[in-house]
């Protein structure tokens, strides 16, 4: 990536949820990067923290949670420990999110009309005649048919697709620097997913916005991340580009992640599931965390805890082994 | 095809969603419609389509959790379409279900004994059998029988779906309909969920129906596969046919749609514009004309025939196979490094 100052700079973030009984680190030294106008693809399956991630730069993390280290630096200011008053502000102007499920996300006793224009009111101090005449028009720029009429409706009204566009068009009505789209398509038909992939995009595009774009599906990754932040039990083990993580991942996590993929593409044989279970917080593994399910595992695996480190190319990874991995490849190819 | 073991014929559901004072019906959701196919023993057939397309109705017609409408249903040579709750009771050892969701599907005050037994004791195994049978079936799919006293709860996930598969394994049947059964799995678990099916299909020669959203899934489990939309089959044909050479356009448009993880499948995507309307007085003529790339007059006024195209390979569409635009994605082509 380019030398240029990135607008995210998540650093060694630790996140701890205290229960009654337990203090469990959700998350352990996860550090990301977003610039301006990239869009990166952070990936897990349940329970690898890659939402908690998300709520954190948020500021959105639920009350029995705390930040216990690291630092979350946002378009040269510092998050944590900021008043909740300050990441309001934050929030919806610079920032935004988009959720799974947009029905959950919307008020239902309000109009749409009502929910896009009320963040121009708040953070531009927009007249309710204004705000409706722009929630109008990002209706239509979020590809909304009729979004005069549609403007008065209420969420129950709308289908899924065309609430998620709400949420998009609420999102990024004070054209916020990034956005954080935490599976956004996951509840959607494939051919409305689709059209909502093709929205972000051309958002991206228009608006130079960055997007984080969070999920656990890899064909959403691959076909819209420039870069991949791959997540497995509160850390992160791997990171590069979509060509490197795509074409020759280095950790064995990430390879066997996309090996287990049915495709639509092709007829595969025998999947290579991957053994056993993802960990819960409440018993990570000793030593590297996906060592027990990992076939390449090793003595030091099961004993010596892994930091990620960085490869040849920018990128990095979490396995000692990647370097040797990556050079084996290579000779292979 | 040697004598099916399944065999649907114009198999339809409406559901009444509105009733005037007097009781007449206002509006009917038409949730399947006009749906014929047959399954031959061993074999998988995939049904796919989004939701609301009226793939999980169509496999409760067939368990017999919803009284067809019209249409018949033939399995193991006998008509089942009209068959008493007690005759059905009789089919139960020979159809099973695996549901979607492993959390809400197992009762969490039961003993996986008794959740996989229970099927076994209504058909009056003894005690002794029950617990020598579930110890088997567990094996069989990779769960530790010395487990079989704990509650669900105790299990990940991906054990609790193995739960659900061994439950419906018990009786051996002939027929297991599996509906969005690895849809709530974390690809890792998914993957040895389905390698589990393709084992004790192998094993047990057992037929599946396998209704699920991702086409991904679809393509790998199943022999032939049945699109459907808007509750009718548009097109049906073996797995290599349809994804090689899809005659239908929403076929087209919905394998188009489909995200690979790949980063150098970008194929040219089908623009498929707008929703799929509503089931409740859905459009005349093709029910995919509203969406249709290529739809003509004629598409909206006159419902295709249900077809054979080649020996085999039906379709509904008046112009099968007929080239569509693409929307080539150069404005949103990334700059990879």
């Amino acid at each position: 990536m380019s030398a240029r100052e990135p607008l995210l700079k998540v650093d060694g973030l630790t996140v701890e949820f205290a229960t009654l009984r337990h203090r469990l680190k959700v998350l352990e030294d996860v550090s990301l990067t977003v610039h301006p106008g990239e869009i990166v693809g952070l990936v897990g399956e349940s329970g690898s923290g890659k939402s908690v991630t998300a709520m954190s730069v948020m500021g959105l993390l639920p009350d029995i949670a705390r930040v216990a280290g690291g630092s979350i630096g946002f378009d040269g200011a510092e998050l944590t420990g900021l008043s909740r008053k300050a990441m309001r502000e934050m929030r919806g102007r610079d920032m935004a999110m988009i959720f799974q499920e947009p029905m959950t996300s919307l008020n239902p006793v309000h109009t749409v009309s009502f929910q896009i224009g009320e963040v121009l009111v708040e953070h531009f101090g927009a007249t309710p005649a204004q705000a409706h005449a722009k929630a109008v028009e990002l209706m239509a720029a979020v590809g909304i048919p009729d979004a005069a009429r549609r403007a008065l409706d209420y969420p129950h009204q709308l289908s899924g697709g065309m609430r998620q566009r709400v949420m998009i068009a609420m999102a990024v009505a004070c054209q916020p620097k990034l956005l954080l789209a935490d599976e956004p398509t996951t509840a959607l038909d494939v051919t409305i997913q689709a059209q909502i992939l093709d929205l972000m995009r051309s958002l991206r595009d228009q608006f130079n916005m960055a997007i984080l774009m969070i999920t656990h599906d890899l064909g959403v990754i691959a076909q819209m991340a420039e870069r991949v932040v791959v997540m497995y039990a509160g850390q992160v083990v791997e990171e590069g580009t979509a060509a490197q993580i795509f074409d020759q991942p280095a950790h064995p996590y990430t390879r066997l992640l996309i090996r287990s993929i049915p495709s639509a593409r092709h007829k595969s044989a025998r999947l290579d599931a991957i053994p056993g279970s993802t960990p819960s917080a409440h018993a990570f593994p000793q030593g590297c965390r996906f060592h027990p399910r990992c076939p390449e595992a090793v003595d030091r695996c099961r004993t010596e805890t892994q930091a990620l480190h960085a490869l040849p190319e920018g990128r990095s990874s979490r396995c000692w082994r990647s370097l040797e991995a990556l050079q084996d490849a290579v000779a292979a190819s | 095809m040697t004598a099916p073991l399944l065999e649907v014929r114009d198999l339809t559901k409406a559901f009444v969603v509105e009733r005037s004072l007097l009781g007449a019906q206002r509006a009917t959701l038409r949730a399947v419609h006009n749906v014929s196919f047959a399954m031959a023993p061993g074999e998988t057939l995939g049904i796919v389509g989004e939701s609301g397309c009226g793939k999980t109705t169509l496999g409760r017609l067939i368990l017999r959790l919803l009284e067809p409408t019209e249409g018949h249903i033939r399995f193991d040579g006998q008509d089942i379409t009209h068959f008493s709750h007690r005759q059905m009771r009789g089919l139960r050892q020979d159809i099973q279900v695996v549901f979607q969701d492993p959390f809400s599907s197992l009762n969490p005050r039961l003993t996986v004994r008794a959740i996989i037994g229970e099927p076994l004791s209504n058909f009056g195994f003894s005690a002794a059998e029950i617990t020598r049978r579930v110890g088997e079936v567990m094996e069989v799919v990779g769960l530790q029988p010395d487990t079989m006293d704990r509650n669900p709860h105790a299990f990940s996930g991906g054990q609790r779906q193995r739960i659900g598969i061994a439950r419906a394994l018990a009786l051996r049947p002939k027929l297991i309909v599996c509906d969005e059964a690895v849809s709530a799995l974390d690809v890792s678990i998914q993957a040895q969920i389905l390698n589990l099916l393709a084992d004790i299909q192998q094993e047990f020669g057992l037929t599946l129906l396998f209704i699920s959203h991702n086409l991904g899934v679809i393509r790998h489990v199943s022999h032939r596969i049945a699109v459907m939309y808007l509750g009718e089959i548009v097109e049906l044909a073996t797995e290599r046919d349809l994804f090689e050479n899809p005659l239908h356009p929403y076929t087209r448009a919905l394998i188009s749609a489909v995200p690979e993880a790949d980063i150098h499948e970008r194929t040219e995507r089908v623009p498929l514009d707008g929703e799929i309307p509503s089931p409740v007085n859905p459009p005349p003529g093709c029910p995919f004309h509203t969406r249709c790339p290529i739809a003509r007059p004629r598409c909206g006024t006159e419902l295709p025939d249900y077809r054979e195209w080649s020996p085999g390979r039906m379709v509904r569409c008046h112009f099968p196979g007929e080239a569509l635009p693409t929307f080539a994605e150069t404005a949103t082509e990334r700059a990879l490094p």
